[in-house]
């Protein structure tokens, strides 16, 4: 199978450059991944990120034929050769595939991402209806890989302004949360014309996220209740 | 991340190093559940959790140790739902509990709802949680940053790690009162296994080139649902939800292995019952080499609240919706029960040379990584999550403790801290020609999956032996092209083999050494006779392995039979 790499070890390269790699295949070689770890196997040069290979630690997303995709659950015949791998784009290159990605964290950090609740808690566990926990379904489940961020135009456009879709997404999350106390804080710190604002429902994050997850419908619920706060 | 929040909660100053950004660690890849006996749904206690976790552990488990966990798991879990877990619920908003392998009510009568989960996502949704408390305590971090070795002075007391920084190559001795491994398992010394890539056993290889002995590392978990083929994992809570085991004939066999649980025995027993049935003939597919786990029965209603991520990985890895199909499955590498010994405070110990054990001063562990030991031959479904919970917690509070005894100044370190781990480096750095890496690691994971799988064999084990000392020669001239400095993944690929080697060859030392059968142990040699339930021999076998790596010596220490306050459960024949 035939693939196209872009490469940059700063190191020993002044710039960038893409490395064409043919390389043969296994039956049991299934997802991009597989494919990925041979080639390193030929050349222990290419570097990059990789843990579970099965798509819930957020390891290996990276740019595939134009899309940000995890490797390792992006089946080898969904994709179009010669295979084109890029980086993440809108974060700095550390190395090949392999970015910075303290910017994007650092939202995600701003959030305050934790159940905020001073109340004493009772002896057992803090009650919850099944229908109240429901709410936090489509949300829990963000891996922190950064597919979402680093296809949001806003977010490359403002990228030390903008939370971006995966931190807004979290955000939402803790609001949702019957057990949190926080809502008005939380959105108090949102409220400013980048961090929140800067969305325009391009949706490309809900386009890519590989946990089927939508951070637009999040993104607009935090703006309802802004709105609702108002009124 | 337990220990590192209960530490940072304390004010002191803590440096956590991880090679991965910490929400990439493999708890993420954790399914089914969390055990407590918090009984919300049906009546349960610590004692029957205690007693199945003995029984589960083939009683090689220490007592004390698994009295300890069982009955601090309900404040655990509760406290993990106050820091904001997000536990399915039950109707009456209480943690929502699932049945799981081996879990019981009444001293084994039958299946309990003992597994607290969240969908089919708790390690994720547990692992996330941890990390985000630790946000909120301002743990401080060391992302990307891979530890080497322990550095121990004369006196054999830890004073720090060295350790590496992988986006700069930078390489430095962090000197610490108290150093806590929490680094995990080594499951990729398999070639099947559900583990992640980074499970390379870094902590043991670190204790093991220490001088510090590993404990029962002979005992390998093999989780009975991998994907064929793919490896990873489909939760037990498949079963504890109502799906079941069939082989080719449609028959669920598991009824005939296990009449009261059925599929819902505890991992060891439903491995080998799933590997006899391919043996005798009876697996599924066209090479009859796997087992059909069915669930299409439980409707797409049940499936999608409670096994979604299931459905995901059976698409994606088995081309196959478990909605209308049954997955391919097979006993796969899943869970290391042994490790690096500590009592129940997270304390690693060593023989002290008068028959007992003593502290090594400065070094504590927890998690897969640490044998305590709760697991014994076999672990239960479930008590990995809580492993690291009770004694991420209780090493932690050991570590404070201690230091508040110790106020003095750091203790100097020797002379020649770190030479041999710069040696190490320096000789990947100037190779010029060897074996790759993936070469060696490949034989590594043949050798292992060949010679100590679910079923051993005495001429397996000794061949086993003799290539994988081989190979420990062989991992000293591996050679790497990559020489850069920047992200050498190469390098930490070369590092993390060397860490698997150790664990593999202790596994395989040990295995052979083990002249009888035992939880996860199953050796063909030592079969099921009069007096010797399973091929187990509790009159010279009830003892824990320790193996150094120094000239692969072998030494052993009594299990702990005695609990703290309640009466032994004595060994007898495990039925399920």
């Amino acid at each position: 199978m035939r693939f196209s790499i872009y490469r940059y070890d700063p190191d020993s390269d002044k710039k960038p450059r893409m490395q064409d790699y043919d390389i043969p295949l296994e039956p049991s070689d299934r997802m991009l991944l597989d494919a990925l770890v041979r080639i390193k196997e030929k050349d222990d040069t290419f570097s990059f990120r990789r843990s579970c290979r099965e798509g819930v630690c957020g390891s290996d997303a990276m740019n595939v034929n134009g899309k940000n995709r995890l490797a390792c659950i992006t089946k080898l015949t969904e994709i179009k050769e010669p295979v084109v791998i890029r980086p993440l784009p809108g974060l700095p290159v550390i190395r090949d595939l392999i970015v910075d990605m303290s910017q994007f964290f650092k939202h995600y950090h701003s959030i305050k991402p934790y159940v905020q609740n001073d109340t004493p808690p009772p002896e057992r566990e803090r009650l919850q209806s099944p229908e109240d926990r429901d709410e936090l379904n489509g949300l829990y489940e963000c891996i922190l890989c950064a597919c979402c961020s680093t296809s949001c135009p806003s977010f490359w456009w403002n990228p030390d302004k903008f939370v971006g879709p995966a931190g807004l997404l979290w955000a939402y999350r803790f609001m949702a949360d019957t057990r949190d106390l926080a809502t008005n804080e939380r959105l108090d710190n949102l409220e400013d014309p980048y961090r929140l604002f800067r969305c325009h429902s391009i949706m490309n994050c809900a386009d890519v996220c590989p946990k089927g997850l939508n951070p637009t419908v999040a993104i607009n619920k935090i703006r309802d209740l802004m709105v609702k706060r108002v009124l | 991340m337990r220990a590192a929040l209960e530490l940072a909660r304390a004010d002191l100053r803590v440096a956590v190093l991880s090679k991965v950004f910490p929400t990439r660690s493999h708890t993420v890849a954790a399914q089914g559940g969390v055990s407590a006996s918090l009984g919300n749904d049906e009546p349960d206690n610590w004692h029957w959790h205690m007693y199945d976790t003995v029984k589960g552990s083939d009683y090689l488990g220490d007592q004390d140790a698994i009295e300890f966990m069982c009955r601090k798991a309900i404040e655990v879990v509760v406290d993990l739902e106050h820091m904001g877990m997000p536990f399915d619920r039950l109707d009456n908003g209480k943690i929502y509990q699932r049945p799981f392998g081996g879990h019981t009510s009444n001293y084994g009568e039958r299946a309990v709802k003992r597994a607290c989960a969240a969908a089919d996502r708790t390690g994720h949704a547990m692992l996330h949680t941890l990390y985000q408390r630790n946000v909120a305590a301002r743990t401080q971090f060391f992302v990307e940053w891979m530890a080497l070795d322990l550095i121990r002075n004369q006196a054999g007391d830890v004073l720090g790690v060295i350790a590496l920084e992988m986006e700069t190559g930078e390489v430095m001795i962090l000197r610490a009162k108290a150093t806590l491994l929490a680094t995990g398992g080594a499951g990729r010394i398999y070639a099947a296994s559900t583990n992640a890539f980074i499970n390379t056993g870094d902590g043991l290889g670190m204790a093991a080139r220490a001088g510090l002995p590993l404990e029962d590392m002979e005992f390998w978990q093999f989780h009975p649902t991998g994907v064929a083929g793919a490896g990873v994992l489909i939760t037990e809570g498949v079963r504890g939800e109502g799906g079941f085991l069939l082989n080719k004939n449609g028959e669920r066999f598991m009824e005939r292995y296990a009449p009261t649980v059925k599929d819902l025995a505890s991992r060891d027993v439903v491995s080998r019952a799933m590997a006899t049935e391919i043996k005798e003939g009876r697996g599924a597919g066209k090479d009859g080499d796997y087992i059909l786990l069915k669930l299409d029965h439980l409707g797409a209603e049940v499936i999608d609240k409670r096994l979604p991520g299931i459905r995901e990985i059976a698409k994606k890895f088995a081309n196959v919706d478990p909605v209308t199909a049954p997955i391919p499955v097979v006993p796969t590498c899943h869970y290391q029960m042994g490790g690096i010994p500590t009592n129940y405070h997270g304390q690693v110990v060593v023989p002290d040379g008068q028959g007992g054990e003593k502290p090594v001063r400065g070094l504590y562990a927890a998690g897969e990584c640490a044998c305590v030991s709760v697991h014994g031959a076999n672990r239960l479904g479930t008590n990995s999550l809580l492993d690291l919970l009770v004694f991420g917690k209780a090493s932690a509070e050991r570590v404070i403790a201690d230091l508040k005894e110790d106020t003095g100044a750091l203790p100097d370190l020797p002379k020649d801290a770190g030479d041999a781990t710069l040696a190490r480096l320096a000789r990947l750095d100037s190779a010029t020609s060897g074996e790759t890496v993936a070469a060696v690691g490949a034989d590594m994971r043949r050798t292992m999956q060949l010679n100590c799988g679910v079923f051993r064999f005495p001429d397996g084990l000794a061949q086993g032996v003799r290539d994988m000392k081989e190979i420990s020669e062989r991992v000293k001239h591996t050679y790497i092209r990559d020489k850069s400095r920047v992200f050498n993944t190469a390098r930490v690929e070369a590092l993390e083999l060397e860490n698997l080697v150790e664990t593999a060859l202790a596994t395989i030392v040990s295995a052979e050494a083990r002249k009888e059968s035992r939880g996860a142990h199953d050796r063909s040699d030592y079969p099921d006779r009069p007096g010797y339930p399973n091929g187990r021999d509790d009159e010279q076998w009830i003892k824990h392995t320790l193996w150094y790596k120094d000239g692969n010596r072998l030494d052993y220490k009594p299990v702990k039979l005695k609990p703290l306050t309640v009466e032994s459960f004595e060994p007898k024949a495990r039925v399920y």
